[in-house]
């Protein structure tokens, strides 16, 4: 059972492919051996979870690459920073302390990755095939590629992820080979009607259960309805990898490799069964929210992962169809590509009674950026109401998009909207 | 008594052992600036990792436990090697990265039996056998 090294992979380590590749294998061939992957296979494409600062080392082993004359050497895109750089007014961070956050973003940049800054790659050009092996970093960016996609992920993080970039390489075990990605532990919905069934926060709810009981097993999801868009698919996945450390989903009848039940479970019975039924969804989303309904409202934050250009059009239409505006803060973490796109259609003509403040290559639960911290904000993202109490010490209150921009109307807290 | 294991990352250590009966995660588990646990689940809550030798069952949590394990390592707030009953690959990631930049290497050793793991207070020390494999002297007197 232990590792057999290619000869591409000897070539690699003996410096025929230059120092940073060597080095970055070294690193890798130990976190292989660790896995008890048999064999290093090739990847097409890596996102990067590095630009987030955890301290000096952070930035030492971006710049040792770099001295190495390190270079990617497939297509690698990045995953959001501690900064936007796009609209560095909006950074509550002193001037100095933001050198070696803004040094780490570039730094990566000089090492040939894409400056995409998005925890929502899967939203760009850069989209990975069906089938195509990958090396992706970002919990909810794996799972997407996983589940909704069908390319092929570990669950990677930092300095593997980079390490795989910059060698073309990964260790060939776990989700990147097709015998790991049957499902083993089965999820039936029962009993919702059909209003519960269109709401966003069905999806959020079923995310959160599936994350606390599969741990890091393979779910399979029964009885979902057929999704509005891939943003749904999108808060499933990003609330299953926060409450758990799920890297896969099958959805039957609607991800690609879950055609029919069989096909999820690879034709074995399933491990587990649990049933989810009306009561346990209403339970978990009362367990996003510490705010009760009427506390007043400090902000609303969307787009945890990053806002699709979907999700923009329907928060935009919602925005305009309201007669009266509000100033209370809206903050949306969105792609650079996305809003690119949205400037230049001129979207946001028309929403003037609104304080919309888009954010790029970050996110706001992991970096300053909050103008007021007391109080209650108001998420429609279960992977912001997770994180952001310990992140960022805020109070949240869990609702729909709709919700959202009712309680930024009304000042508080209003649920049940639409 | 004497353990065997194998290395994830290879090296000498010596120190006293502390041993947690849950995984602990890096990050959010512990501040890197004084090597202390933080996690407030942990026993060993306040404890600083500094100079011993971290026993546990397994590691746990999210992938950026890898760079806070290497920046502890990096200011000397770290553990001097770390003993599991099962491989985790964020801690050889951490451990790896820690000595292909600075030189500084916290050896991870993964014992072949998981009930070997060693007891609070017991002094181990890791050495390098013949065949590679990691062995453990464990003494369980108190330094």
């Amino acid at each position: 059972m232990s590792l057999i090294l290619h000869d591409t992979d000897k070539a690699i380590l003996s410096g025929e492919q230059g120092p940073a590749a060597a080095f970055a294998h070294q690193i890798l061939t130990a976190f292989a051996h660790s896995v008890n992957a048999r064999a290093m296979i090739d990847v097409s494409g890596a996102h990067i979870d590095g630009c987030l600062y955890h301290g000096q080392v952070s930035l030492d082993f971006v710049e040792r690459l770099l001295a190495l004359g390190g270079r990617v050497k497939v297509l690698t895109t990045l995953n959001v920073g501690s900064l936007d750089l796009i609209h560095p007014e909006i950074m509550l961070q002193d001037k100095v302390e933001q050198v070696p956050l803004r040094r780490l973003m570039t730094a990566h940049e000089e090492l040939g990755c894409q400056s995409t800054y998005t925890c929502a790659p899967y939203q760009t050009m850069f989209r990975p095939r069906f089938g195509e092996q990958i090396a992706w970093g970002e919990s909810n960016a794996i799972v997407f590629a996983n589940s909704v996609i069908g390319a092929r992920t570990n669950r990677y993080g930092d300095f593997i992820d980079l390490c795989c970039a910059v060698t073309g390489r990964a260790p060939g075990y776990g989700l990147h080979l097709e015998e790991n990605r049957i499902g083993e532990i089965l999820f039936r919905l029962e009993g919702f009607n059909s209003a519960e069934l269109e709401r966003d926060s069905l999806f959020t709810a079923v995310g959160i259960i599936v994350g606390l009981k599969t741990g890091d097993r393979i779910p399979v999801i029964e009885g979902l309805p057929r999704p509005r868009d891939e943003d749904q698919l999108k808060g499933l996945g990003a609330a299953a990898a926060s409450s758990g450390a799920v890297g896969m989903f099958h959805a039957v009848g609607i991800t690609p490799e879950a055609e029919t039940l069989a096909d999820a479970l690879g034709g074995r019975e399933p491990i587990a069964t649990f049933v989810i039924k009306p009561a346990d969804v209403r339970h978990a989303l009362e367990h996003l929210s510490q705010a009760r309904d009427d506390s007043p409202l400090t902000a609303v934050c969307l787009g945890t992962p990053h806002f699709s250009r979907g999700e923009w059009d329907r928060l935009l239409a919602l925005l305009r169809l309201s007669q009266v505006g509000s100033r209370i803060p809206i903050y949306v973490n969105t792609g650079r590509e996305t809003l690119d796109s949205l400037n230049q259609s001129r979207s946001f003509d028309g929403v003037q009674h609104f304080d919309i403040r888009p954010v790029v290559d970050t996110c706001t639960y992991i970096t300053a950026i909050l103008e007021k911290l007391d109080g209650v904000v108001m998420t429609n993202s279960g992977k912001w109401a997770h994180y952001a109490p310990s992140n960022i010490g805020v109070t949240v209150a869990f609702g729909d998009m709709e919700d959202c921009v009712a309680s930024a109307v009304a000042g508080q807290v209003v649920r049940n909207a639409r | 008594m004497t353990l065997l294991g194998r290395f994830d990352v290879e090296g000498e250590a010596t120190g006293v052992a502390l041993a947690l009966q849950q995984p602990l995660s890096f990050w959010g588990g512990v501040d890197a600036e004084s090597g202390r646990i933080i996690d407030p689940s942990q026993l060993a809550l306040g404890v600083c990792l500094a100079q011993k030798i971290l026993v546990m069952p397994s590691g746990r949590g999210s992938s950026s436990s890898s760079s806070v394990l290497a920046e502890t390592i990096r200011r000397g707030t770290g553990p001097r090697a770390i003993v599991m009953a099962s491989p985790d690959p964020i801690i050889t990631a951490g451990s790896m990265v820690a000595r292909s930049l600075y030189g500084i290497v916290c050896p991870v050793v993964v014992l072949y039996k998981a009930e070997d793991l060693p007891a609070d207070g017991d002094c181990v020390s890791i050495t390098v056998a013949p065949d590679g494999a990691a062995l453990l002297t464990v003494d369980p007197l108190r330094e």
